[in-house]
């Protein structure tokens, strides 16, 4: 790679030894993609030094020194442990596997709940901005078109890229926290134009409306496509931003789509032909009733059991919005004494669920509103639990295979009527 | 270092050469897993067990753990680096990448397992590797080599 002087110069470690061990990783990062340089970044988002018990335990590491230890011998990669500086950059925490009021009924230990602070602590001192949420743009980091980012997180990776035409990779863990204090990330991929413009064609022969109908879509896309680009032509409604969260999540489950283009509808596509880049694409895939049938049927393969006795709603990090139609949704009923309804959010949308009234309808009804984790991330589900119903065909996608329980996709209003009656009772649209 | 068909060499040992690019440096020889779906790191392997747990996968239940993983490419969540990273840690993971499409989980996930990982091979590695082939994977000068026994079978320290 081509270094510039104040690269080269943290490289050396003229900058310090935290800020050596994180060049020497995104070189070597930088390398293995075969990228020319890097690219300056204003906004990074990951999980600096997030605390697992197999991490503390392999590096011995004790409460005086963990964040120390995690972030140099983990995130960096490095032999030796380093003193982690503040963050160079604008950047903010994803979400993790506690909640610091829900931890209870998360099923998780005091200890968990203490590391969990502790380093949570850690990194808002270094100036990490503490959002726990997969959804970032909800919660108050909304990159600007053609900003060079650092993410994390799949389906706002996705988001980034198609919905607001900020750029980034998929970033991990390791990069994103080298990126934290060097303001450096490999210029491959979204960074440059021609990367991103759409491969495949699909075209829309199905009404494609409702939040449901937009996660099978993009579940859809993402199986045909892999990691390619999709640009969406036909009949499609134009979504807002539940829809494209729930659409690029899915793609990005089923498949690795990092960015996909609606033709009129999102930044770098004005018209099919500037999607493309004026190229012919390389596949032309319809989706028509059959296709939409097949992918409903695949999502609910993995249930035969109607007895629901978990419903979890809040993937990715429900909006606003979604709190209020599911508080709507409630308001006044019981939950069925089989069955528990938790639903997850950000903090900064908690606080506003909360001053709007939604989240006591829901734990008046009997529902839990957590933050910071889902139940995936947190591997937590009620005790007992052997049905889930979900909402979002990416928690579909990975909960039943992470926990061993046969799982339900449907409607925001399937579930919760099956959380209202204990019974699965959603139809294919 | 030929490469001919089945009918003519059935009963003979056979090596195979790719040349490719290397993406981390380094060394190791061992049985392919081969498979031609894409792998999902977080939520689509057990890093404590080094076992693919995905629904659907062809792998699922199969282990890679000190095995040469043969596949398409990485999917799925920004977790995929650091969960394979784990398996470093846990002792559980493969002993060496070859793989056909380049990304940043990939390439990231890779680097932090420190272990030899080749792409852009000439010809297509899941085509040509089958399980259970000896492989050799010589990170530095991006070469993969291959070898097969009789009948298919690989041949344990050819």
């Amino acid at each position: 790679m081509k270094l510039t002087d104040s690269e080269q110069a943290m490289l050396d470690g003229r900058e310090g030894k935290a800020k050596q061990k994180a060049m020497d990783l995104l070189v070597r990062y930088g390398e293995a993609l075969d990228a020319e340089r890097f690219v300056d970044t204003t906004n990074v988002a990951g999980v600096p030094a997030y605390y697992s018990p197999v991490l503390l335990d392999y590096y011995k590491a004790t409460a005086d020194d963990a964040y120390d230890v995690i972030y140099s011998r983990f995130d960096l990669d490095s032999d030796e442990v380093v003193e982690v500086p503040r963050v160079m950059v604008n950047s903010c925490a994803l979400q993790g596997g506690v909640d610091a009021e829900g931890w209870k009924t998360l099923g998780k230990n005091y200890e968990a709940l203490r590391m969990s602070e502790q380093s949570e602590a850690a990194s808002a001192a270094r100036g990490v901005r503490i959002l726990k949420t997969c959804t970032p743009y909800l919660a108050g980091n909304v990159p600007k078109r053609g900003e060079h980012c650092a993410w994390m997180e799949s389906s706002a990776v996705v988001y980034c890229n198609s919905v607001l035409g900020a750029r980034t990779n998929t970033e991990g863990r390791e990069s994103t926290s080298a990126a934290m204090l060097t303001g450096k990330i490999p210029d491959w991929g979204f960074h440059g134009d021609e990367f991103r413009l759409a491969t495949h064609h699909i075209q829309v022969e199905v009404p494609v409306e409702s939040m449901l109908d937009w996660g099978m879509l993009g579940y859809f896309i993402g199986a045909e496509v892999g990691e390619r680009i999709p640009v969406v032509t036909g009949s499609i409604s134009r979504p807002d931003l539940i829809r494209h969260k729930h659409f690029g999540a899915a793609a990005a489950s089923s498949g690795g789509v990092e960015m996909y283009h609606l033709v009129g509808l999102t930044p770098e596509a004005a018209t099919l032909e500037e999607a493309l880049g004026g190229r012919l694409p390389w596949e032309f895939i319809p989706y028509g009733k059959a296709e939409q049938r097949r992918t409903y049927e695949n999502l609910n393969s993995k249930a035969s059991d109607p007895n629901v006795d978990f419903v979890m709603l809040g993937c990715p990090h429900a909006a606003l919005e979604q709190l209020q139609e599911i508080a709507g949704l409630l308001d006044g009923k019981r939950l069925s004494e089989n069955c528990k309804l938790w639903v997850f959010t950000s903090r900064a949308i908690r606080a506003e669920a909360d001053a709007a009234g939604y989240v006591g309808v829901i734990r008046a009804a009997g529902g839990v509103v957590l933050t910071d984790t889902c139940s995936s991330i947190a591997q937590a589900v009620p005790p007992g639990t052997k049905v889930v119903a979900l909402d979002s065909a990416k928690q579909t996608h990975y909960l039943p295979a992470i926990m061993g329980i046969q799982a339900w996709f449907g409607t925001t209003a399937d579930c919760i009527n099956a959380a209202l009656t204990g019974r699965w009772n959603g139809r294919a649209p | 270092m030929t490469q001919s068909s089945g009918a003519v060499l059935a009963q003979e040992s056979i090596t195979i050469t790719l040349r490719g690019r290397k993406v981390v440096g380094g060394y190791a020889e061992g049985e392919a897993l081969v498979t031609r779906d894409t792998i999902s790191g977080w939520g689509g392997i057990n890093p404590m067990t080094g076992t693919v747990i995905e629904t659907r996968h062809e792998l699922r239940g199969q282990t890679f753990k000190d095995k040469i993983l043969v596949f398409p490419g990485a999917k799925g969540s920004s977790g995929w680096s650091a969960a394979f990273h784990v398996t470093r840690i846990t002792g559980t993971a493969p002993k060496a990448l070859v793989f056909n499409e380049m990304t940043t989980k990939i390439a990231l996930g890779a680097v932090v397992m420190r272990i030899p990982s080749v792409t852009d091979l000439d010809r297509d590695p899941l085509e040509v590797i089958e399980t259970g082939d000896w492989v050799k994977v010589d990170g530095d000068r991006g070469i993969v080599e291959i070898h097969r026994g009789p009948h298919g079978c690989g041949v344990t320290g050819l």
